[in-house]
């Protein structure tokens, strides 16, 4: 089917002798003047050098070319150098399509080149027959409110919100309880320095009298609505509303440690946590002399599969500073494996043992029993049970996912993994973004994280979300999903399908609408839909099938 | 025909060209953005066009650059494949899994599955007796892929069975197992019977000795192919009606 508006330009590269020294490219070339709709067609030695981009740029002003195919390498390597050629000349980047005879032909045929040259004619057909169908797309430019949302004023929260600050970004730091700080309120001192605590809160001086850093306190979230470079937040501080503008959002919130309520007899007097031990050992309490600690309490096993990162050293911290204080105390330390990586806390287990402090490995089928006066444990190590004599138990609990995690996730449209905790975009590639663009986290929020660790991450959160701010405004990508509105039916299977949250129902039509800068077009909504109502642009289902169709032939 | 996603499967395959590792002439590539946007009617398209075997190559599970469209291929191509099995055709549809790095692994996959279609042979549409039926049993998979009862089944799987409905249930693996399956058999029963009486019409009984299920069936599926506006009676002859596709139609 000619159609005279439709005037492709098909340009063959030799590629040097990569692709010219096993297909014979100027058969290719004149084979694709003999396709329908291929106004001009030739072949170039290197189609992305200054020549043959020049070329391109001729012809398609001289032959009024309005679809452009290049045969030569992979697009995902020359697409963005092609695309831009074309805008220089005039024509819409969308308009082009790359054919790959190089990666995907003369380099794994080069045993077979009548067969393989064969292999790019049906390759180039195929291309002309979708490129008579591309239509031209625009790139959306969003404007960007540069500044950053973030939830939650313990260390994460307060190093992310410093580091944006400093960067000169307005930044909003939300924090639900009183006081900034966090979970570091509560303890005494840190390990590995076994510093005090406080030193780490030296900070919140310059933090709450930062030009570019608001703080609201006794404040928590109540909607997020938006998408990257603009979202509008709405919390409440106290009774009243206050509506933020951000154009990043940081997720800081923290972790709480679980409680050993029900744990070997939990009573807070003799039975003890960590937490607990803290304040004790701050205010110079621990009468104690013989104390056990238990490890892995409530964790590592079928209700919580994870470990708690941080329990072991804590653990270790506390039992050294009672045996400084008190050197006639006996401290033994329950394990099931101690988690002691780097040289640092190897250093700082190692310290502990020669100290005098003894560690006790028990299995989890044969849990510690406490008795008066007692522990009872079996040691799989020397083969038999032991009484270990104790006038204070101490027991490490793991760090839990906050309780409102579920409806901040929600609120963000972010995900949680099975303990609740914040699920990044990729454990190793992207590690402190969400999936969602423009949405970061970082400390324990998203996985029970040491200091160290809270202030890397916070950070890497800062960084990534600088990149967005720093611009003047977002470009997307044009090639988006598109639902036909008189087509859908409204039922929501690909708003629940879409990985990014990008399409919601219009109110008032009660019909799917994909937000456009969200969509990334990966088009699983458009081979979903019950109706076939959604267009994916640029890899439309009858650009596709056109493809198909002209391979296979009819039957 | 192969079509691959652009992050892992189509990345696998450029890493195999700069390895140099040589594999068969006999693929063509369609590139799409993700394996998830391969919708099944492409490959029953693809078949219908004498294409001898399609492969569908997507990232691996958990590895999707777009998170979980690789899920949405895996299920999608799960009902094709139990379509293509009633009609047996199964065996020229592969889906599989290639990162961006296993440039060997993606030309160890054509090279497989070009031995195996060889052996196969050309598509028996191609050539062969049973030409028109092949036809039209594939026509038959493709209606059905295109029905809304069957899209609506299919993309709405993956969060039937992880959450709750809007009623608070949830729904297990098993039965929408059996829920799936059974609204694939009935469907392509039905689709089959609508292509069956597409020139002529036909009675019950000659319909059900053509496909070779029972009358009573049949009749059940006229009832609800009626009620979508799908067929309608064509002309009574002595007491015995004959029925005929007839356009339009709700879905």
């Amino acid at each position: 089917m000619t159609n005279d508006d439709i005037r492709i330009g098909v340009f063959v590269c030799h590629c040097g002798t990569n692709i010219g020294g096993v297909l014979d490219v100027p058969s290719l070339a004149d084979y694709a003047s003999t396709l329908p709709n291929v106004t001009y067609s030739t072949d170039n030695l290197y189609t992305c050098s200054e020549v043959g981009l020049t070329d391109i740029k001729e012809n398609i002003i001289e032959h009024k070319l309005n679809r452009v195919i290049v045969a030569s390498c992979s697009p995902r390597t020359h697409e963005p150098l092609f695309r831009s050629i074309c805008q220089e000349a005039g024509l819409n980047p969308y308009l082009f399509e790359m054919v790959n005879i190089r990666d995907q032909d003369s380099w794994v045929h080069m045993k077979e080149p009548e067969k393989g040259t064969d292999k790019a004619k049906d390759l180039i057909r195929m291309s002309v027959h979708k490129a008579a169908l591309l239509e031209p797309l625009e790139r959306i430019k969003v404007a960007i409110t540069h500044s950053a949302v973030v939830i939650g004023g313990g260390i994460a929260g307060m190093t992310a919100a410093l580091n944006l600050g400093n960067q000169g970004f307005k930044t909003s730091l939300i924090e639900k309880e009183l006081e900034l700080g966090g979970l570091l309120k509560s303890l005494n001192k840190v390990f590995p320095s076994n510093e005090d605590a406080s030193n780490l809160l030296e900070n919140i001086e310059i933090i709450e009298s930062h030009d570019n850093i608001n703080i609201y306190k006794s404040s928590i979230i109540e909607k997020v609505s938006g998408f990257v470079g603009n979202y509008k937040v709405v919390i409440k501080q106290n009774k009243k509303t206050v509506d933020i503008d951000a154009g990043v959002i940081i997720v800081a919130t923290g972790a709480i440690p679980l409680s050993p309520e029900g744990y070997f007899g939990y009573d807070k007097k003799k039975i003890i946590s960590q937490l607990d031990l803290e304040s004790l050992l701050k205010n110079d309490q621990v009468k104690a002399n013989n104390i056990t600690m238990i490890l892995c309490v409530g964790c590592r096993n079928e209700e919580r599969r994870y470990c708690s990162n941080i329990c072991c050293m804590s653990a270790i911290k506390n039992a050294m500073l009672i045996i400084e204080k008190n050197p006639n105390a006996h401290i033994t330390i329950l394990f099931r494996d101690i988690q002691a990586s780097g040289t640092v806390y190897e250093k700082y287990y190692r310290k502990a043992r020669e100290m005098g402090i003894l560690f006790i490995n028990y299995l989890p089928e044969k849990p510690p029993v406490i008795k008066k006066d007692v522990v009872d444990v079996y040691s799989d190590l020397l083969n038999q049970d032991i009484k270990i004599p104790q006038d204070l138990v101490v027991l490490s609990t793991p760090l839990i996912a906050n309780e409102d995690s579920e409806v901040l996730a929600k609120m963000l449209k972010v995900p949680l993994e099975e303990n609740n905790f914040f699920l990044e975009a990729h454990v190793k590639l992207r590690p402190v973004d969400f999936a969602t663009d423009g949405v970061y986290v970082c400390g324990s929020a998203h996985w029970p994280a040491d200091i160290a660790e809270s202030t890397s991450q916070a950070n890497a959160a800062a960084s990534r979300a600088s990149t967005i701010l720093w611009r003047d405004h977002l470009e997307v990508e044009g090639s988006t999903a598109e639902v036909k509105t008189e087509l859908c039916i409204g039922c929501g299977a690909c708003i629940r399908i879409c990985p990014y949250n990008a399409i919601t129902k219009d109110e008032e039509t009660d019909t799917a609408i994909v937000n456009k800068v969200m969509c990334k077009g990966c088009g699983v909504c458009g081979a979903s839909c019950p109706k076939n109502a959604i267009i994916i642009h640029h890899f439309t289902s009858d650009q596709i099938r056109a493809e198909i169709f002209t391979y296979g032939g009819e039957i | 025909m192969g079509f691959l996603c652009n992050w892992c499967s189509y990345a696998g395959a450029d890493l195999a060209g700069v390895s140099r590792i040589q594999y068969p002439t006999n693929i063509r590539i369609i590139r799409v953005m993700c394996s998830g946007r391969v919708d099944p009617t492409f490959v029953a398209d693809a078949f219908l066009h004498g294409i001898d075997g399609v492969l569908v190559l997507g990232c691996h599970l958990g590895d999707c650059h777009y998170i979980t469209g690789n899920y949405e291929a895996e299920i999608k191509m799960s009902t094709l494949s139990k379509l293509l099995c009633i009609v047996t055709f199964s065996d020229r549809m592969r889906l599989d899994w290639v990162s961006a790095a296993e440039g060997n692994r993606f030309a160890q996959i054509v090279s497989d599955f070009t031995n195996h279609i060889q052996e196969l042979g050309p598509s028996p549409i191609k050539e062969g007796k049973n030409k028109t039926q092949i036809i039209d049993d594939l026509e038959a998979v493709k209606s059905v892929l295109e029905s809304s009862r069957l899209r609506g089944l299919i993309s709405r799987q993956r969060d039937l069975v992880t959450e709750k409905n809007v009623y608070g249930n949830q729904i297990t693996v098993e039965n929408f197992k059996n829920l799936l399956d059974d609204a694939i058999n009935s469907e392509f029963v039905r689709h089959k019977i609508v292509i069956k009486i597409k020139e002529i019409g036909k009675s019950v009984p000659d319909i059900a000795n053509e496909i070779g299920i029972k009358a009573k069936e049949v009749l059940e599926h006229i009832v609800v192919l009626r009620s979508r506006g799908l067929v309608d009676v064509y002309e009574i002859n002595e007491e015995i009606p004959t029925f005929i596709s007839i356009q339009g139609g709700k879905e």
